[in-house]
């Protein structure tokens, strides 16, 4: 083992059973005891709020009370039914933001229905069983390509090949998973369940992947278009910022997503160099991600610096409190000026911002950290010329995923603009698919919204309450 | 400080909390921990006739049913009366007594339903010293196949006759622990008094199933492949036993028969709910079988507390408080007219009001915009159910709507006087107009 205070870049800082302690389950798994008490806290609220929160709309009030009366498989496909990726949603989706967020037990006592912990319970106990729940309908003839295997593109993936279609699941990666496999936080998917959940999201048949194939390196969508009948591009954010600070080139600065990726690809993490003093750039998910990550990999000082106030920042109150609980101290309202260093990053100089009103101003006023390793954690953009129409720098698609190319639909990340969650992508390639499927077979579109009671008095509407996403098309 | 001391038939004890006969009155043992735990009686477990006493199954004795957390809400029963033998017991009961002369000593008795079975085992409870007897009319289970407990007491000739021999021998206080197990509990009531009871205890255990195992199809508690209706108990329960006592502490024939409250009491608040309703002390079972006999401190504390709040002396200031308003239907007020109201800033906008209001009820709340709940009271009936789903406490509540305002449902002026249904000029029997 490393001395912990090692400066510069170093592996094993902490011993190999520490590093396995800190990344167990953020969350440990509810038992069947837990899960009965924590179900019968919900109050099965009339066309529920927490639906309405859920970009995929899973019935929520209605597996939680499947658990409550003890079936936990029923309630799995209550949720699998609306989201096939309901098992890496109740480990990752922000459910302080979405469904418990709106709660009305949150609202009443700060204290919402564990709905991630129950959804990841009666996920878990469907997915342990051998077998897929769905089977295939007739072989409809029809082939679509889905570029990208990210949740998105399973999501799409899945749908279609549920409706009879058949399906090739390109990524340029050699495995399918996306950002599930390869950018979220190793505690919130342990055991690689990445790759369990898409190898069990393929048992359903008729997908074939085809790993290490990019879009603009070994397919080009005019010929996918030519050789498919329908094609869904569903590709992730290749590119990251650049960070506008002098020295910004010396060793040490690092892509936060490069890193993390590297991380959830680690087969031993006490291998992996970690710095002494860590400064992460962002404001967002992935600067949590890779600030807490860093910290549980042993760093003495991990910050976060971030340009704007904190009620801006991209990450959830939730996400910050973890940081915080993690020993993780962020710093709002300063920007990086520049990286000291012989050759290699040794401090960091910032500036602290005023918001004036017409943009971020430096006040003049400037820190410095000592930082022997620095993570750019500023947002991604999509780096994939398609030809596709773009809007905000992101692929333009219409309330039915349809692009501006005839027999091309997109969803997730790269659609504009974006929510940037697995939940969302879930939703887009699900939604997509169904219509897809309208469109090559002349049939009408199934609708995938949830079943509300309202419904019954002739009111078809969404829930009550239900805030249409801002960032949702359509 | 209230005082707590009852004295019920006679017998003192410091406060009005009385094991009931049952497992945790089973022996010296049991009954010389619950004293020092505080309880102010023990009722004995019930005593059977001199010989081989009877045996218990060997397999599980209780079936359950739970509420959210496990918590147990009903019990049930197939235990019989002591497995131990009655020498044993007696002896026991007489060391317990002389130890305890200030806590309530009670011997539960089921013998066969003859004179001479009776009359044989009376004097050998005398001489321990017990301050009085509870004969046990109400096990469901087993005994009652042998003729014993509720098959006598579900046929009020035979309480009558067991009550006077037990009079004619015994010269303690004689209470008959009546069986839930009936269609009118005043008939056994009756017979008790009838028969010279100094007081009646209700109730006993309800005849039950608690549930089936869906894998071996068969009732639960399950004894190799089979079950047997059991005793139901615990706080399901109490509201069956507190109309019971009721129904005996209003009677105008009973209403001054003393009576010892039964029936899933699990805290003070639920023993002042059964004294206001006439009980002159209560007997606790399933709460100290859930829950140990420490259960009694919260019990002695909170009615003591409660009764200084209220400013009662003593528990027989609150015995029977509740009864004169225990009434019949046709006696209620259709002249007191409510309405449901919601109030804004306690709701949490769960709906459950509307579902229940919307499928099941009258259609008397709107869902608004922002999911806010109103209530449309020319539908209001003022069934209160929007009242019992709410989750919040006290965030619906029922209005009263004051004499000479109008109703919307109905468009009528509401009266200052009274009117029930004997005065109604829909019911043909009506003594008067409205």
């Amino acid at each position: 083992m490393t001395d912990p205070l090692t400066p510069g870049l170093a592996a094993g800082r902490l011993s190999p059973e520490e590093i396995e302690g800190n990344f167990a389950d953020l969350h440990a798994p509810l038992g069947p005891r837990d899960a009965a008490v924590a179900a019968d806290r919900c109050y099965f609220c009339y066309d529920a709020p927490c639906i309405a929160a859920c970009p995929t709309e899973i019935d929520i009030p209605l597996f939680i009370r499947q658990i409550a009366g003890g079936r936990p498989e029923e309630a799995a496909k209550t949720i699998f039914d609306q989201n096939i990726l309901g098992g890496m949603c109740a480990r990752v989706c922000p459910t302080e933001d979405l469904c418990e967020g709106s709660c009305v037990r949150e609202t009443s006592e700060g204290k919402p229905v564990e709905i991630g912990l129950l959804q990841r319970y009666a996920t878990d106990s469907l997915m342990r069983r051998q077998g897929h729940p769905y089977n295939r309908a007739d072989e409809t003839g029809k082939t679509v390509a889905v570029v990208g295997a990210g949740p998105a593109g399973m999501a799409c993936a899945h749908r279609l090949a549920m409706r009879g279609h058949r399906v090739t699941l390109y990524d340029a990666a050699t495995k399918p998973g996306g950002l599930n496999e390869f950018g979220i936080a190793a505690y919130k998917s342990t055991g690689d369940f990445a790759q369990t959940e898409a190898d069990w999201i393929m048992q359903i048949g008729g997908i074939s992947f085809e790993g290490g194939k990019a879009l603009g390196r070994e397919l080009s969508l005019e010929e996918l278009a030519e050789s498919f009948d329908a094609v869904f591009v569903g590709v992730g954010l290749a590119g990251v910022n650049a960070l506008a600070a002098e020295g910004a080139e010396k060793d040490g600065v690092t892509d936060a997503v490069r890193y993390i990726a590297e991380l959830r690809q680690s087969t031993d993490l006490a291998s992996l160099p970690v710095g002494r003093n860590i400064v992460v750039i962002g404001g967002g998910m992935t600067a949590i991600d890779a600030a807490v990550q860093t910290k549980l990999l042993g760093a003495e000082n991990v910050t976060i610096a971030y340009r704007r106030g904190r009620d801006r920042m991209g990450a959830s109150v939730y996400e910050q409190d973890l940081a915080a609980s993690k020993g993780v101290r962020i710093i709002c309202n300063v920007q990086p000026v520049e990286i000291h260093g012989n050759g290699a990053a040794a401090e960091i100089e910032l500036e602290y911002t005023a918001d004036t009103g017409d943009g971020l101003r430096g006040t003049g006023e400037r820190l410095r950290l000592p930082a022997d390793q620095i993570f750019k954690a500023i947002g991604q953009t999509m780096t994939l010329d398609s030809g596709l129409e773009l809007e905000g720098g992101r692929i333009s698609v219409d309330a039915k995923y349809r692009t501006s190319m005839e027999k091309v639909w997109a969803g997730g990340d790269c659609v504009a603009p974006g929510d940037d969650l697995t939940v969302w992508g879930a939703a887009q390639g699900r939604d997509a698919a169904e219509d897809m499927h309208a469109a090559l077979m002349g049939v009408p579109e199934a609708s995938t919204r949830a079943v509300i009671a309202e419904a019954a008095r002739g009111i078809d509407a969404p829930p009550h309450g239900h805030a249409p996403h801002p960032d949702m098309p359509g | 400080m209230a005082d707590l001391t009852t004295d019920f038939v006679g017998i003192r004890s410091p406060n009005p909390f009385w094991l009931a006969s049952a497992p945790p009155t089973d022996k010296e043992y049991n009954v010389r921990r619950a004293f020092e735990a505080g309880w102010g009686g023990v009722v004995w477990k019930t005593l059977g006739a001199e010989g081989p006493p009877v045996v218990n199954v060997n397999g599980p004795r209780y079936g359950a049913i739970y509420g959210p957390d496990r918590r147990l809400m009903g019990l049930n029963n197939i235990e019989l009366i002591t497995d131990r033998p009655l020498e044993t017991n007696l002896e026991e009961m007489a060391r317990v007594k002389a130890d305890y002369p200030d806590r309530a000593l009670i011997a539960s008795i089921m013998v066969p339903c003859e004179e001479a079975a009776w009359k044989a085992i009376l004097p050998r409870v005398a001489e321990t010293g017990a301050d009085g007897i509870e004969l046990n009319f109400g096990c469901p289970h087993g005994m009652a196949e042998r003729g014993m407990g509720s098959a006598v007491g579900q046929v009020p000739e035979y309480i009558e006759m067991v009550t006077r021999w037990c009079k004619t021998y015994y010269d303690r206080p004689v209470i008959v622990k009546l069986t839930p197990n009936i269609t009118d509990i005043r008939m056994p009531a009756r017979a008790a008094l009838n028969g010279g009871a100094d007081a009646v205890s209700l109730i006993n255990t309800i005849n039950s199933i608690t549930s089936v195992d869906l894998d071996r199809m068969a009732p639960e508690p399950t004894i190799d492949g089979k079950g047997t209706h059991g005793g139901y108990c615990g706080p399901a329960v109490r509201p069956i036993a507190m109309n019971m006592v009721a129904e005996i502490a209003r009677d105008p024939e009973t209403r001054d028969l003393p009576i010892s409250g039964i029936g899933g009491i699990t805290t003070w608040r639920d023993a002042a709910e059964f004294i206001a309703l006439g009980c002159g002390n209560v007997q606790v079972c399933t709460a100290a079988m859930t829950y140990g006999f420490r259960v009694v401190e919260e019990m002695t504390a909170g009615l003591s507390a409660w009764m200084d709040e209220k400013g009662y002396a003593s528990v027989a200031e609150v015995s029977g408080r509740a009864v004169p308003n225990v009434t019949d239907w046709q006696y209620l007020n259709l002249n007191y007219v409510t309405k449901a109201r919601i109030d804004q800033d306690l709701c949490i906008k769960c709906g459950r009001c509307y579902a229940a209001c919307e499928d099941t009820s009258h259609q008397a709340i709107a869902m608004e915009p922002g999911r806010t709940f109103e209530v449309i009271d020319a539908e209001c009936v003022a069934c209160n159910l929007c009242v019992d789903v709410c989750p919040v406490e006290d965030c619906i509540t029922m209005t009263r709507l004051e004499p000479g305002e109008t109703d919307p449902r109905t468009g009528r002026v509401v009266p200052a006087e009274p009117g029930n249904w004997t005065q109604h000029p829909n019911n043909p029997a009506a003594t008067a107009a409205e």
